[in-house]
Formats: C-alpha cells, sequence, structure tokens
C-alpha cells in the first residue's frame, strides 16, 4: 500500500511541468521527438518515459567578438584578452591588417532543429561568425572597414551567417550583426590618426589663405569703386565748370558785340580797380620822367 | 508450499522484468545506434528514435552520434606559396554517415578527431602551401572596392583591392573535396570546411605594420604638401585680383578724366572759336582774369601816366601828346 502511494507521488511530480512564456517546450517519448509546447503549466508522461526540453525562443541571445560585456555569463562568450586579440586581428583585402569587433544577436527560431540537428550550435555559430567576418572583410580595404564599408560589411555578414545556419539546419535565426569597434591595429593607429589630421591641416592652410584674400580683396574693390566715383566726380565738374564758362564768356562776348570799344574798355577799367588796390606799392611815373627809373630803391617793404 | 509458490512467481517477475529492462533501449533524437554481438555489429544502425528492443544480455547498443558535428581545428602556422608565413585556424562540419563504418575504423569520436585533424589539417596545409595569400583572403573576384573619396587618389596601393584567380571559397572547396573523399573510408561524410581565422604570423605583421605606417605618412604629406599648394594658389590669386582690380581701376579713371577733359576743351573750343573777334575777346577776358590772380600784396608796381588808368592824374584830356 505504501508502496503505491511513492510511485503516486512521483508519477505526479514528475508528470507537471511549467513552460515559461519566453520559452517552448520539446517533448520526447522515449528519446523520440513527439511535439513542440507553447508556454503553460503541462502534462506529460510520467517516470522519465516523457521528458521535456525548455529552450528560450523568445530571448534575444548574443555573442560578443573581440569584446566582452563585463557581466556576460554566456559560456560560449570567450573571455581572455589574448584570445579575444586573436578573434578580432583579420586580414583586409589589400594585403593590410585590422582590428575588428563585433557583436551577432541571434534567437532559436526552430527548437526541434537547435536541440536535434547540430550538436553545439552555439559554437557553432561562433565559428560562422567568425567565418563570415574575415570572409567579407578579406574581400575589402582597409579603409572600406574601418570607414565608408561599415555599414555593408553588417549587412552582408548578417545575409551569409544565416545563409551558413540555414545550411547548418541550426534553428537559429540571425537578427542582427553590428560592428563595434573597427580600428587599425594599435601600432598603425597613430599613423592614420596623423592622416586625420593633416587633412585638418590642409583644411585650416587653406582657410586661413582665403581668409587673407578675403580680407585684401573686397577692400581693394571698394577702394578702386571709391577712386573711379572721384574720377566721375571729376569729369562732372570739369564738364559743368566747361559749360559755366562758356556760358558766362557767351554772354559777356553777346554784350560786347553790341559795343565792342566800351566794354572792352569798362572791363579793363573795373579789373584795374580791382586789383591795383591789393597790391602792396604803387610807383606813379610821369611819362616824362624816365630817367629817375633807375636811381628808386626797389626793395622788400620792410615793415 | 503456497508460500514457496508465491516466491517462485515474484523470482519469475523479478527475473522476466530484468529481461525486459535489459532488452529495451530507446534512442534519442540525436543518435544512432549499432547493435552489437560480442563487440561484432550486427545488422544495420537503427536510426528511428523511440524505444526498441534487442536480444537481452548477448547484444549490445553503442550510441553513435546523429547530429553534425564540429571539428576545430588549432592555429596553424604554414606559409603561402609567395612565402609568407600566416597562422590558419579551419573548422569543419561533419556527420557519421556509415556508422558500421565508423565503429569499426573509429570507435568512437575522440579517435575521429584526431583523424580528422590528421586529414583536415595536411589537405590545409597543402592548398595554402599552393596559394598566394591574397587568394585565400580574398572571396569575390570582380568586387570593386568602395574608395573614400579624402583617399581616392591617394599614392601607392592604397584603395586597391589586388586580383585573384580563386579565391577563399574555391580553396575551401579544393580540400573539401579531396579530404572529403579520404573521410568517407571512416564512414565520415564531410559536409564542409572553412577558414575561421587566417593571421600573419609575428614576424609578418611587423612587416606590414611598418608598410601600412608608410603608406599612412605618404598620404598624411599629400595632405600636407595640398594645403601648402593651395594656400599658396590662394594668396597668389589674391596678389593677381589686387593687381588687376587696381589697374582696372586706374584704366577707367584715365578714360573717364580724358573724356571729360576732352569734353571741356570741345565746350571750351565751340564757345571761344565762333569768330576771330570773339579769339580776340577770349584773349583779352582771360588775360584780364590772370591779372587778377597773379596780382598780390607784395607786388610793387610802377605805373606811368601813360597808363589808362592815370592818364587822367595829368591831363584832362587823358592824351600824352
Amino acid at each position: 500500500m505504501g508502496l503505491i502511494a511513492v510511485l503516486v507521488v512521483i508519477a505526479l511530480l514528475t508528470a507537471f511541468y511549467t513552460v515559461q512564456a519566453e520559452s517552448q517546450g520539446v517533448v520526447l517519448r522515449f528519446g523520440k521527438y513527439i511535439k513542440t509546447v507553447e508556454p503553460g503549466l503541462k502534462f506529460k508522461l510520467p517516470f522519465g518515459i516523457d521528458t521535456v526540453q525548455i529552450v528560450p525562443v523568445r530571448r534575444q541571445l548574443k555573442q560578443e567578438f573581440g569584446v566582452s560585456t563585463r557581466d556576460a555569463t554566456n559560456p560560449y562568450q570567450y573571455t581572455s584578452s589574448s584570445e579575444q586579440t586573436r578573434e578580432k586581428s583579420m586580414v583586409t583585402g589589400d594585403l593590410n591588417a585590422a582590428s575588428v569587433e563585433w557583436i551577432v544577436q541571434f534567437r532559436v527560431n526552430n527548437p526541434k532543429q537547435f536541440l536535434f540537428q547540430v550538436k553545439e550550435p552555439e559554437s557553432t555559430l561562433r565559428a560562422v561568425s567568425e567565418s563570415v567576418m574575415r570572409e567579407v572583410v578579406g574581400d575589402r580595404t582597409v579603409d572600406e572597414v574601418i570607414t565608408v564599408g561599415r555599414q555593408e560589411i553588417e549587412v552582408v555578414a548578417l545575409q551569409r551567417m544565416q545563409k551558413l545556419v540555414d545550411n547548418y539546419k541550426m534553428g537559429l535565426s540571425i537578427d542582427q550583426v553590428q560592428l563595434k569597434d573597427v580600428n587599425p591595429p594599435p601600432p598603425v593607429q597613430p599613423s592614420f590618426n596623423e592622416v586625420n589630421q593633416a587633412q585638418q591641416q590642409r583644411e585650416q592652410l587653406i582657410n586661413l589663405a582665403n581668409g587673407e584674400y578675403n580680407k585684401v580683396v573686397p577692400k581693394a574693390r571698394g577702394e578702386a569703386d571709391q577712386k573711379i566715383r572721384s574720377a566721375e566726380g571729376y569729369a562732372l565738374k570739369r564738364v559743368n565748370e566747361a559749360e559755366g564758362d562758356t556760358a558766362k564768356f557767351t554772354a559777356l562776348f553777346t554784350e560786347f558785340l553790341k559795343a565792342p570799344e566800351v566794354t572792352k574798355r569798362r572791363l579793363h577799367l573795373e579789373t584795374m580797380r580791382s586789383i591795383i588796390p591789393k597790391m602792396g606799392k604803387k610807383i606813379i611815373l610821369d611819362s616824362d620822367a624816365k630817367q629817375i627809373l633807375p636811381l628808386l630803391q626797389i626793395a622788400p617793404d620792410n615793415k | 508450499m503456497q508460500k514457496a509458490a508465491g516466491s517462485f512467481i515474484s523470482l519469475i517477475a523479478i527475473i522476466a522484468i530484468f529481461v525486459v529492462y535489459n532488452a529495451a533501449y530507446t534512442i534519442h533524437e540525436t543518435e544512432q545506434v549499432l547493435i552489437t554481438r560480442f563487440g561484432k555489429p550486427v545488422g544495420d544502425p537503427i536510426t528511428n528514435s523511440g524505444l526498441h528492443f534487442k536480444i537481452p544480455f548477448i547484444e549490445e547498443v553503442n550510441q553513435i552520434d546523429n547530429r553534425f558535428l564540429a571539428w576545430d581545428g588549432k592555429p596553424n602556422e604554414m606559409p603561402t606559396k609567395d612565402k609568407t608565413y600566416i597562422v590558419v585556424d579551419t573548422f569543419a562540419r561533419w556527420r557519421i554517415q556509415d556508422a558500421k563504418q565508423y565503429f569499426l575504423r573509429l570507435r568512437d569520436e575522440r579517435s575521429a578527431q584526431s583523424r580528422l585533424n590528421d586529414i583536415l589539417g595536411s589537405e590545409t596545409r597543402n592548398a595554402i602551401a599552393k596559394h598566394e595569400l591574397i587568394e585565400i583572403v580574398r572571396t569575390t573576384k570582380d568586387r570593386k572596392p568602395v574608395v573614400d573619396e579624402v583617399l581616392s587618389d591617394a599614392p601607392g596601393n592604397v584603395g586597391v583591392l589586388y586580383e585573384i584567380a580563386k579565391g577563399r571559397a574555391l580553396i575551401e572547396k579544393e580540400i573539401f573535396e579531396l579530404a572529403a573523399e579520404k573521410l568517407m573510408d571512416f564512414g565520415i561524410e564531410l559536409l564542409d570546411i572553412r577558414f575561421k581565422r587566417i593571421n600573419y604570423n609575428e614576424t609578418v605583421r611587423k612587416r606590414i605594420y611598418e608598410r601600412m605606417i608608410s603608406e599612412r605618412q605618404q598620404i598624411a604629406e599629400r595632405f600636407r604638401s595640398e594645403g601648402e599648394g593651395e594656400a599658396a594658389r590662394i594668396i597668389g590669386k589674391k596678389e593677381r585680383d589686387l593687381q588687376e582690380i587696381e589697374s582696372e581701376a586706374y584704366k577707367q579713371i584715365q578714360k573717364i578724366q580724358g573724356d571729360a577733359d576732352a569734353r571741356a576743351t570741345e565746350i571750351y573750343a565751340s564757345a571761344y572759336n565762333q569768330s576771330k573777334q570773339s579769339v580776340d575777346f577770349y584773349e583779352f577776358v582771360k588775360t584780364l582774369e590772370i591779372y587778377e590772380e597773379v596780382i598780390e600784396s607784395d607786388t610793387t608796381m610802377i605805373l606811368s601816366t601813360d597808363s589808362d588808368l592815370y592818364r587822367y592824374l595829368k591831363h584832362s584830356e587823358g592824351t600824352t601828346d
């Protein structure tokens, strides 16, 4: 009686199981696959007739290459730094070297394949990922890898990884391939920086020269314009004066023609009247006393 | 008597259970099973998973993996055809295709791995020795690199992908074909082999780094020189433009002034040059104007009573005769 009770308890304990929300359960009877079950409290045949393997299909998994998050618990993650160095050192298609760090995000999309088709699918994925990344980097120049080609590398690597993973029937889907730090190897890095600096230097030299140009040339243009305007002013003045002078002359000449002798005399006398007072010394000589002239002391006015 | 019969039945039952338990075995999804009798395989390997029975005690169950298995080679240093020493790390997928053959020749996975090491290792080495490094590095034949426009006309081989005849995938295939044939004897089906890592060895790496550094320095030098050149060009243009602006202005000024002078001359001429009389009158008027300008306060003038102004000082008639 007691034996039966013990058996019933064991049966109950081994018959019920829970599948967590993020997972699916794969049920085997005597080692043969019978079904995949969704989350919830489930029943199976007891005493090890049915066994269940739980696979977290909705959890996104991550593998890092050449880097490692400090508290990563993934058992397939290499953490020794020399191994990481080997992971990230690559040869590029122009036979240079580059250091490439990347991560792969994936999930299990076919638990049956994941469990039964491949031994150690996760370490296989690591090998696939490293192989594919080198293949992609090997087809590119070091400059593509470091700068311009990054996004393309991610896209191509993802496609090829997915293709291999499908070929191997690993039951995984690759969600994302992300390049992290991609650099020239450390001993070469200063020379790459030097290129950047030289590039900036070039821009700076050009800017300085342009600055000097802009400081001088527009000013010179303005000054040239100023001189031209002033010449135009001169031209206007010259013509206007000529016109004024001639108008005055013509008017005078018209009057002159009416009474030439008188006008001429008048003009002469008027001029004399206006200029003689301005003179310092005036000596009026009798027209007969011509000999006196040499005796006169013509000296500067000493006041 | 009854008690004896009861215990006999129990004994029979226990033996029966023991026999059944020994006869029954399960095959997991990941396995196949080869039955052996006294160490000799009996029949074909059983691959359908689930519950199975065998002859108890006499027959033995040998579980053999039915999955795709991994072979992860050790990194190996080897020379390429162009005598560059590289470290090559390969990996392969394989599967036990003929379990009986496999069981007879290798028995377990450990010896299989060591056989794979031998065969794949040597085929890899052969293939590497027959090809130049670039053939192993590159895959796609006619790929044109995307060139950073900043480096578009950089010196040397910067931004250039070297040509290949075969490429990585084909070489992998060659290794695969040769190795797969040899592994068939062991009941092993090779699924593929791929290069996982390829790297320069220590001494080669140093050389590569030196070359990279010198390439980059050349680029840097070119940038600096370009900067200086471009700056000099701009300064030159500045000087040229200044000269142009100034001379252009001078030219215009001269022309404007000349035109104005010419116009003024024309205006004067047309007014003064109307007749003989006007010419004389102009001379007269102008001369008077000049007197007004040239006579100043320190000028001493000796005027005779013969002069127009003073002649009346002497004679009321104003004549000297």
